[in-house]
């Protein structure tokens, strides 16, 4: 018999599919785990809803509960009480480390373009707060690009959701 | 959103049997913002790679992205009730039975004013009825439209970034001037006076739903190809 330990220290080590270098856990978008008896619940909740790593996330999470003898049903959850402050501070580290500056705090009201301009953005490279927004969008959509004035590099920026 | 949920008088239309047009109201509400977001997100997706910047290439394909991902969680939501799934909705109705605004339907490509006319007349609409859906008592689509308006935060602030660039252009204002009637349509009357009033305009006899652009058929047909060639083909 499986436990909900043994189910979050096995999904623990599954990667996100398009930042590698995070797990889903440490991303913080695993809502909850629940055991009962041999059927294995887990609630996900996508960072952005048109993400296109759902399923592959949706068929890791099934095939890691299947290796240990279980039987998942993976639920996705579409509301909003995930939020990127929800990604853990060992997550947020490793993000940095890649080079993907980790998201700044929700704010209590909506994002305004002020913010987006703020000195609260680090450049992952080097430290710095003289950063200005490039472009709101990036490769994925979770990511801005900012540009480093002092290190002169561009670099990816979580957006805050 | 009162009749969400109720089991009045329309419990008896509610089966799928009489096809998607006798569906709840709620349903029917869902479809309505999910055929919004598909077709828009369909046509700002035709700006990927021949957008007039890089910078607006990426914008406009993650717009579009997101667009269609909202669409997908709101079909799958009336998907439930429906006993179908999202791609059936998404991709198996004829043209006629789509609940799209003309606003949303309109080919506006090689016209860059009309395009960014649209976004940002769309997205402040979207916005007045986004608000209204997250004070809904249906839980589950309340928490949907949060989750919808964290991601459309970003792309009122890219519209209103332009909206910003461009103030003053009289090709960019004879571009509003021309859209505002169809960004009318996007929403029910109720709400229009807000949408007035956030953009600063006069209400005017609105481009309403319901009677489709002839520009819907040429989109429908390439947007439907692949399941029409393979019924129930995924990709």
């Amino acid at each position: 018999m499986v436990t909900a330990e043994q189910v979050w220290a096995a999904i623990g080590e599954i990667p996100d599919p398009e930042i590698p270098v995070i797990s889903l856990v440490e991303l913080g978008i695993i809502r909850n785990v629940a055991v009962d008896g041999n059927a294995v619940r887990i609630e996900l909740t996508p960072t952005f809803l048109g993400c296109p790593a759902l399923e592959v996330m949706r068929r890791s999470l099934e095939e890691t509960v299947e290796e240990l003898g279980a039987k998942p049903e993976v639920a996705v959850v579409h509301d909003d009480s995930w939020s990127t402050d929800r990604i853990t501070p060992a997550g947020r580290e490793k993000l940095r480390a890649a080079g993907l500056a980790p998201p700044a705090p929700r704010a209590a009201g909506e994002t305004t373009l002020v913010q987006l301009q703020s000195k609260a953005f680090r450049c992952p490279y080097c430290g710095s707060t003289e950063t200005r927004l490039e472009n709101i969008f990036g490769p994925t959509p979770c990511r801005s690009i900012r540009w480093c004035v002092s290190c002169r590099q561009p670099f990816e920026q979580f957006k805050t959701i | 959103m009162s009749g969400v949920g109720s089991t009045e008088p329309q419990a008896e239309d509610a089966g799928v049997d009489g096809g998607f047009r006798d569906s709840s109201a709620r349903a029917q509400l869902l479809l309505t913002l999910a055929d919004d977001e598909l077709i828009l997100g369909w046509r700002d997706s035709e700006w990927t790679g021949i957008a007039p910047t890089l910078e607006e290439d990426v914008a406009f394909s993650s717009i579009a992205q997101n667009e269609i991902g909202h669409a997908r969680a709101l079909y799958e939501l009336a998907a439930s009730e429906l006993g179908t799934d999202a791609d059936a909705l998404a991709f198996d109705r004829e043209p006629g039975e789509y609940a799209c605004a003309p606003l949303v339907e309109l080919r506006l490509l090689d016209d860059w004013a009309l395009t960014i006319a649209r976004r940002f007349l769309y997205e402040q609409a979207d916005r007045v009825r986004i608000a209204a859906l997250t004070a809904s008592s249906d839980g589950e689509v309340a928490g949907l439209a949060a989750k919808i308006d964290r991601e459309e935060v970003y792309h009122r602030l890219h519209a209103e970034l332009w909206a910003e660039r461009l103030a003053g252009e009289p090709r960019f204002a004879a571009a509003v001037d021309e859209l505002w009637p169809y960004a009318l349509g996007v929403l029910e009357p109720e709400h229009r006076d807000e949408l007035a009033r956030l953009v600063g305009r006069e209400l005017v006899p609105a481009h309403e739903r319901g009677v489709h652009t002839d520009a819907l058929e040429l989109l429908w047909l390439e947007m439907t190809e692949v399941r029409r060639s393979i019924p129930g083909a995924q990709w």
